[in-house]
């Protein structure tokens, strides 16, 4: 085997400030750098595809650089890094499907977003009429007594559409197929040759629940690409949004979980708070998600001074009225019997898949792009992780109550010290090809926005990679053993986006 | 426990004085809506709702509408699991392909008469992704629509006011 390729490791504060070198590799490096990946000593950012090849993201985290590596296709194929590296499964399967390239060795080859359905196949590598497809197959399951339970891709609530294929012995799941795609929305294409307001516009609709975190993750690679001087103000603003975000997204989602234990009680109370942080967005930000309020060189809303009294008031509002709902929660035995214990996701393999957000981090992995590659303004505020090593539903729900006292403490912070001055920098083309990258810490773990700049400044390539990515997997392997009746429990305690999956 | 039931005896309700019936909503639906058939539905409706894939934005309002603050089933609307149970059907998104078979099956399990909502600028001709190789272009192309709210996401007051519309004038 063949000694890892050297790659240019960049720190985040000359990632965040200057476009992004690539280190090109050729096969045998590639196939080297699976088996880093699946000896764990780097995590997996991100693959895509992206001509004359497939590109890479990843994070050495003994150091805390980044490196964005490439390699070159060979007859339409490259080598597998799925095949050493199940995280990198489905990225593969997608890429393949986005853009007709073969992956030698890969374990699986069946298509994972292209459902048949699409008048065109391999969208971003031209589009050639759709030759049609045989009907997905499922994995087979052989064993005595099992029987199979299909859910969706309609499923009994208002969530999002997708499928799951639950093997069952008795009332013990003992697989979970997840099939996803169902609302591909080709946002990868659209982007193509588009603008940067108008990628920011798409960036912002990836998944609706994040849409502060995306438009920041994509203005972060504009930026980087073309060297834009962001004003200090913007930073904060964004800081404060994204902190808005979190707690909204959080608070409904601690009721939601609750509510999936039965005790809906939880989510009248839970949802009464986070229905006042979006009016308060509103009235602040002028729109409830704060969408399209951040784009690439600032931002587009300003910040008044009864604004800011708003948000304090706010937060003393969530400050009075939360700790009475953990309180609750905390002293309600019929509740814990529920979260505790059950959807227990293992240390190991949270590390293996790089699992980001109160996934990864109530499993002990102790990750946070806020603090780990940092990025205005979370450099100048004191930044709190919050950890547990338990990995059941639980301890994703004290990971939530964490953050939502955390994001408190970071929106008085950037309140208080909250600069002067403009709020935007026009972005100005640099007549020349550049790429970027931007990491942001949504509320459900890092988003990747990988961007390549033509010399109009006009996007060239535009990728972005929801954390789900990498925690969608993991679901499958967490209701293994667990009961069908919990698994809107496990499911709501990771509460992946299918959207921001899909694409 | 004790000060929830307590604040919940002595409180202010913190739910919002009904909206009135948007009068763009309520247009369209008096064209679509037989007299005959609003009686039948009486002032109750329940409503299935299908993500035909939306960014989820508009999900995260229409749930909305069952917090305190708008508390929807005071109306006598209210969601359920089933198409079969449904006699409106509210879609998001700009209906991707992958989606399409779903929505329409969801759409002929529903008894008649039955009328369909759509929710969110994506919905009415794919919005801002409009062009997708990937999306039919709208809930039109797919089911008959009788009433659109717009906004991305509409705000659950204007939801509110659309419903109202549907139940409206009987
Ligand atoms: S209308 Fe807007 S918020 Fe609603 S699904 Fe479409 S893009 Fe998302």
């Amino acid at each position: 085997m063949s000694r890892p390729p050297k790659l240019l490791w960049t720190r985040s504060r000359d990632f965040r400030a200057l476009p992004f070198q690539v280190s090109d590799v050729p096969p045998a490096g590639w196939t080297a750098l699976g088996t880093l990946l699946a000896e764990g000593k780097i995590t997996l950012l991100g693959l895509w595809a992206e001509a004359p090849g497939v590109a890479m993201a990843l994070y050495d985290p003994a150091t805390r650089r980044v490196a964005v590596t490439r390699v070159r296709s060979r007859r339409g194929a490259v080598p597998s890094i799925g095949a050493s590296h199940p995280p990198a499964q489905r990225l593969e399967r997608a890429a393949a499907d986005l853009t007709g390239l073969r992956f030698e060795n890969a374990p699986d080859p069946r298509p994972w977003l292209d459902h048949g359905r699409w008048d065109i196949a391999h969208p971003l590598a031209g589009g050639a009429p759709h030759p049609g497809q045989p009907p997905y197959a499922f994995l087979p399951v052989k064993g005595e007594s099992l029987h199979q339970v299909p859910v969706g891709p309609v499923h009994a609530g208002t969530i999002e559409p997708g499928h799951f294929r639950f093997t069952a012995q008795g009332e013990t799941v003992v697989r979970l197929e997840e099939r996803l795609g169902y609302v591909h929305k080709g946002i990868e294409r659209l982007m193509q040759g588009a603008d940067l307001a108008r990628g920011a516009e798409l960036a912002g609709r990836v998944s609706g629940d994040s849409t502060v975190a995306y438009a920041w993750a994509f203005a972060q690679a504009a930026e980087a690409a073309l060297e834009i001087e962001v004003p200090a103000r913007a930073f904060f603003l964004r800081g404060i949004m994204a902190e808005l975000e979190r707690l909204a997204n959080h608070l409904g989602d601690f009721g939601a979980i609750c509510n999936d234990a039965a005790f809906s009680m939880m989510l009248a109370q839970a949802s009464v708070l986070r229905e006042e942080v979006l009016r308060a967005a509103s009235d602040c930000f002028g729109h409830r998600f704060m969408r399209d309020r951040i784009v690439p060189g600032g931002v587009t809303a300003d910040l008044s001074a009864e604004g800011a009294s708003r948000l304090r008031a706010l937060l003393d509002r969530i400050r009075d009225r939360f700790p009475v709902l953990v309180d609750l929660y905390d002293n309600t035995a019929s509740l814990l019997d529920r979260t505790v214990g059950t959807g227990w996701l293992s240390p190991t393999l949270a590390g293996q898949f790089g699992a980001g957000g109160f996934v990864g981090r109530a499993s002990g992995r102790d990750y946070d792009t806020r603090r780990d590659l940092r990025y205005a303004p979370y450099d100048m505020v004191q930044v709190e992780v919050a950890g547990r090593k338990e990995g059941d539903v639980n301890a994703r729900v004290w990971i939530r109550i964490k953050e939502v006292e955390h994001s408190l403490g970071l929106i008085t912070q950037m309140l208080n010290t909250l600069p002067a001055g403009p709020i935007l920098a026009e972005p100005v083309s640099l007549g020349e090809t550049r790429s970027g990258l931007g990491l942001v810490e949504g509320f459900r773990g890092d988003i990747l926005a990988w961007l390549s700049l033509d010399a109009d400044g006009r996007i060239a390539r535009c990728h972005m990679r929801d954390p789900s990515w990498f925690q969608w997997p993991l679901l499958e392997a967490v209701i293994e053993g667990n009961i069908i009746a919990d698994f809107p429990l496990c499911n709501k305690s990771f509460n992946c986006s299918y959207s921001g999956h899909d694409l | 426990m004790r000060r929830f039931i307590l604040e919940g005896l002595i409180g202010r309700a913190l739910t919002e004085t009904a909206p009135g019936p948007d009068a763009e909503a309520l247009e369209q639906i008096a064209a679509s809506l037989s007299a005959r058939a609003r009686k039948r539905l009486g002032r109750s409706l329940a409503i299935r709702q299908v993500d035909a894939g939306s960014c989820n934005g508009c999900e995260l309002e229409i749930n909305a509408l069952s917090n305190p603050y708008y508390d929807l089933e005071r109306f006598g609307l209210h969601f359920v699991a089933s198409p079969r149970h449904a006699d409106v059907l509210m879609v998001t998104g700009p209906v991707t392909r992958n989606m399409a078979e779903a929505l329409q099956r969801t759409y002929n399990a529903m008894p008649a008469p039955k009328w369909v909502i759509t929710v969110g600028d994506c919905a009415l001709d794919g919005g801002c992704f409009a062009g997708s190789y990937a999306i039919t272009g709208g809930v039109s192309d797919v089911v008959p629509v009788d009433i659109h709210v717009p906004g991305c996401p509409p705000e659950p007051v204007k939801l509110l006011s659309a419903l109202c519309a549907m139940i409206a004038g009987n």
